[in-house]
């Protein structure tokens, strides 16, 4: 992280949350934050139920039965479509820092060209294929026995 | 210098955690698309299937290292957001420690537990 002690964040709450007139990169950002802040707090309470099982099966029918019911499932199948995002967005985010798709520097030469729409198709990949796995999940989840 | 490295090493975290956790969000959530490393059939979390698995020193080789990759990706992530506010030098520090002391004593827990299963899946 760099230091921003000399660049205060003056838009606060708002500038993380809102995009402005920046494209949907800049939504899926957002996206990726809070889908990051979302895994983090099931994260650490997945450690503490799942821990259950060194404790051997009473503990872990017993913990098992205390997170079962269709409010579960659906925030298990939240979980698994924020992963599914956060995990390919992030693939895209290491691609991109790492200078790929991105397109190769040129003259600034009016009129100027802008790199979004270089980058934009491998955003727009990640959201097909972020999709497609939701779908999958969903199909696991809620319909195939 | 510091905050490079550690960024580092959370882009690189979050490659492990890509491989480890999708093995994981594989058999666990697309069991009925995939059905892999359930080999008790029934659900991927029945007891049956929670032994076989912690039976294998892989698993309990890929829980703990996803274990620490994703304590570290997460926290460090929430401290980079936290950041981002702007705390002063001694907010920064107790964030710092606060969850520097988080991530070791969540990863110690995790360790025990999943070293524990497989000790106690070998008795079985």
């Amino acid at each position: 992280m760099l230091d921003t002690k000399n660049h205060p964040n003056r838009l606060g709450l708002w500038g993380w949350l809102g995009g402005g007139r920046w494209g949907v990169e800049r939504y899926l950002y957002t996206l990726h934050r809070l889908t990051g802040l979302g895994l983090l707090a099931y994260f650490l309470l997945h450690i503490i139920v799942t821990s259950s099982r060194a404790w051997g099966s009473e503990a872990w029918e017993a913990a098992m039965a205390r997170v079962t019911g269709s409010i579960f499932v659906l925030g298990e199948f939240l979980v698994f479509a924020a992963f599914a995002f956060h995990a390919v967005n992030g693939v895209r985010l290491v691609l991109v820092e790492l200078g790929w798709a991105i397109g190769k520097p040129i003259e600034p030469v009016y009129p100027y060209r802008t790199s979004v729409h270089e980058q934009r198709p491998l955003a727009i990949g990640v959201m097909v294929l972020a999709g497609l796995l939701v779908v999958a999940g969903g199909l696991d989840f809620f319909l195939l026995p | 210098m510091r905050d490079q490295r550690l960024w580092t090493w959370h882009v690189l975290a979050g490659l492990v955690i890509l491989v480890f956790l999708g093995l994981h969000m594989a058999i666990m959530h697309l069991d009925a698309l995939l059905g892999i490393f359930n080999p008790a059939g029934d659900h991927p979390i029945a007891w049956e299937n929670v032994v076989a698995r912690a039976k294998l020193g892989f698993f309990t080789f890929s829980y703990i290292v996803l274990l620490g990759a994703a304590l570290f990706h997460g926290l460090y992530g929430l401290r980079n957001i936290l950041f981002e506010l702007n705390p002063g030098a001694g907010l920064r520090k107790g964030l710092n420690a606060a969850l520097t002391a988080v991530g070791v004593v969540m990863f110690a827990f995790g360790a025990w537990a999943a070293w524990a299963a497989s000790a106690l899946a070998r008795t079985l």
